[in-house]
């Protein structure tokens, strides 16, 4: 009956009005960061601080990551490679699978976890206890004070985690591949060299690791800084942080994929 | 605007639905040097009129002048530099928990002038002398008690000598020794300085020992304002009720409901 359809009807409209209206807040969030980020120049130790707190925190979950993510490829690769007779390509395979893919995608999720789920906590909470209000009485803009360096040492820690994490899973690789098994060490480290290319590989995951680290920190400031000023409020903002971007650096990493890759 | 009146307000509205105001009609004069209260039960608008004198909000009709100033046409550096010359204690403090004693302190310092480290050390310094808590500097908030943040707060917001400070329920939470304090100091440091502050409060007892006046407003208008012995002497029942505490009254006991012998169900039983 459309009788009974128009309250469903209604229903999907209210919704999908609210998510656009959420989205146009966060752009316009952004916008007011990216144009209220001279004070963080300026002073660039507010960036250097919040870089100690996002990045540098976040290294033991990073690099131990990408430690075993690095020794399971070697155990994997090892495996399967062995049946064609290829073992001595395991250091390509390894590498490949780091810097194209797992090490952007990997650090991002885990950047999201750690450091997102943070910001999002510690903007929710300075809300929530007036701290942002304080400030704006003070005559201190909270965007330019309290946004804007986050947001720049989010950016520019992420493509710094995504390479270390590459670093430690390439190690992870030689140590279960040479060190244990007995993969020749000559060929693991010569085939690497010559079949990772700078550009094609490198330089893409460095991009996606820049453009997770920009849709992360972008998320978990909006949702921090939007949330609810209440206990149930920030807790559900940091469960929206840590959902939103790990989907979204999945939804970025095949439209990013897709592109650096269209020419195969 | 007369040159001795620091505040003046003229039939400002507010509201977020037309529907249904949150102010109206609201005029309020406040001398240069006074300490003035402005009182009600909870959601009476209050804070609301607190807001749009420090600018957070706009009154949708009338005039906000500070200074002689008109808040609701300033724009946004307008409003941060008048900012400037004022000071606000929150409910809570809304100390930045990340920061020490000594640096909520000298936050405002270091983020509007060009003074030099030491300069603002020694300031830091006496401002947290004033409230007792010179010797807490190197604490962090976490490590306060609720009536020393609030001290430290109130540090904080004199850190620049303002010319007006507002207080939002300075009192709420705090054992008799710190209420004391508080309330002492707000009226010594308003002295000290020449400033002008705006305390919104419904703790009627402390208030009413420290302030020169007081508005007292309800369902977003005022319904009577006077010095604190006009206030206790009124007759009228709502400004009676609250000032002397009365459970019932104008403000009644019960939430609105419906008739309570139907509520229980008695008719049905009895039936």
């Amino acid at each position: 009956m459309p009788e009974r359809a128009v309250p469903s009807i209604r229903r999907i409209g209210h919704t999908t009005i609210d998510i656009v209206l959420r989205l146009g807040y966060a752009a316009r969030f952004i916008v007011l960061t990216l144009l209220h980020s001279g004070t963080s120049f300026r002073r660039f130790g507010l960036i250097i601080r919040e870089i100690y707190y996002t990045g540098v925190l976040s290294l033991i979950i990073i690099l131990v990551s990408g430690l075993f993510v690095g020794m399971v490829l070697g155990f994997q690769g090892y495996h399967t490679l062995q049946t064609y007779g290829s073992e001595s390509a395991l250091g390509v395979l390894v590498a490949l699978s780091l810097v194209r893919e797992l090490g952007p995608v990997m650090a991002g999720l885990l950047f999201a976890s750690r450091a997102g789920s943070a910001i999002t906590a510690e903007i929710g909470l300075m809300k929530a206890t007036e701290q942002l209000s304080a400030m704006e009485m003070m005559a201190v803009d909270p965007i330019a004070r309290v946004v804007a360096p986050r947001f720049w040492a989010g950016f520019l820690s992420m493509p710094l985690l995504a390479a270390m994490f590459s670093a430690m899973g390439v190690f992870g690789g030689y140590l279960v591949g040479v060190v244990l098994i007995g993969v020749d060490e000559g060929s693991f480290w010569s085939q690497m060299q010559s079949a990772v290319d700078f550009r094609e590989d490198i330089l893409n995951g460095v991009i996606k690791s820049v453009v997770f680290g920009f849709a992360v920190t972008w998320i978990a400031l909006f949702e921090g800084y939007d949330a609810p000023p209440t206990a149930e409020g920030v807790s559900g903002a940091t469960t929206r942080t840590v959902v939103t971007s790990s989907l979204a650096i999945l939804g970025l990493d095949f439209m990013l994929t897709s592109f650096m890759f269209r020419g195969v | 605007m007369a040159a001795d009146n620091l505040i003046e307000i003229d039939s400002v509205d507010y509201w977020y639905d037309r529907r249904r105001a949150i102010l109206s009609g609201i005029d309020m004069t406040i001398p240069r040097g006074k300490v003035v209260a402005i009182m009600g039960i909870s959601g009476s608008g209050k804070t609301t009129l607190l807001r749009l004198i420090g600018g957070v909000m706009k009154a949708r009709k009338g005039e906000v002048r500070v200074d002689g100033q008109l808040v609701n046409k300033l724009d946004s550096n307008g409003i941060y530099r008048l900012r400037r010359r004022m000071g606000m204690l929150f409910q809570f403090g809304a100390l930045f928990t990340d920061l020490s004693v000594f640096d909520n302190v000298a936050f405002q310092m270091r983020e509007h002038t060009n003074l030099p480290e030491r300069m603002i050390r020694d300031l830091v310094f006496m401002k947290l002398h004033a409230v007792g808590l010179r010797g807490a500097h190197r604490l962090m908030p976490s490590e306060l008690s609720g009536g020393m943040a609030r001290r430290v707060a109130l540090a904080r917001a004199i850190a620049l000598d303002p010319m007006l400070i507002l207080y939002d329920e300075p009192f709420t939470g705090l054992d008799p020794i710190s209420l004391g304090v508080i309330r002492n100091l707000i009226r010594r440091l308003n002295d000290a300085l020449g400033a002008t502050s705006i305390i919104v409060t419904h703790d009627v007892q402390e208030a009413l020992e420290i302030v020169d006046y007081v508005y007292y407003m309800s369902d977003g208008r005022i319904v009577a304002h006077g010095t604190p012995q006009e206030m206790l002497a009124n007759h009228e029942p709502l400004v009676h009720q609250f000032v002397y505490g009365e459970p019932d009254g104008p403000v009644p006991f019960q939430y609105p409901s419906r008739n309570y012998a139907e509520d229980l169900k008695l008719g049905a039983r009895h039936a």
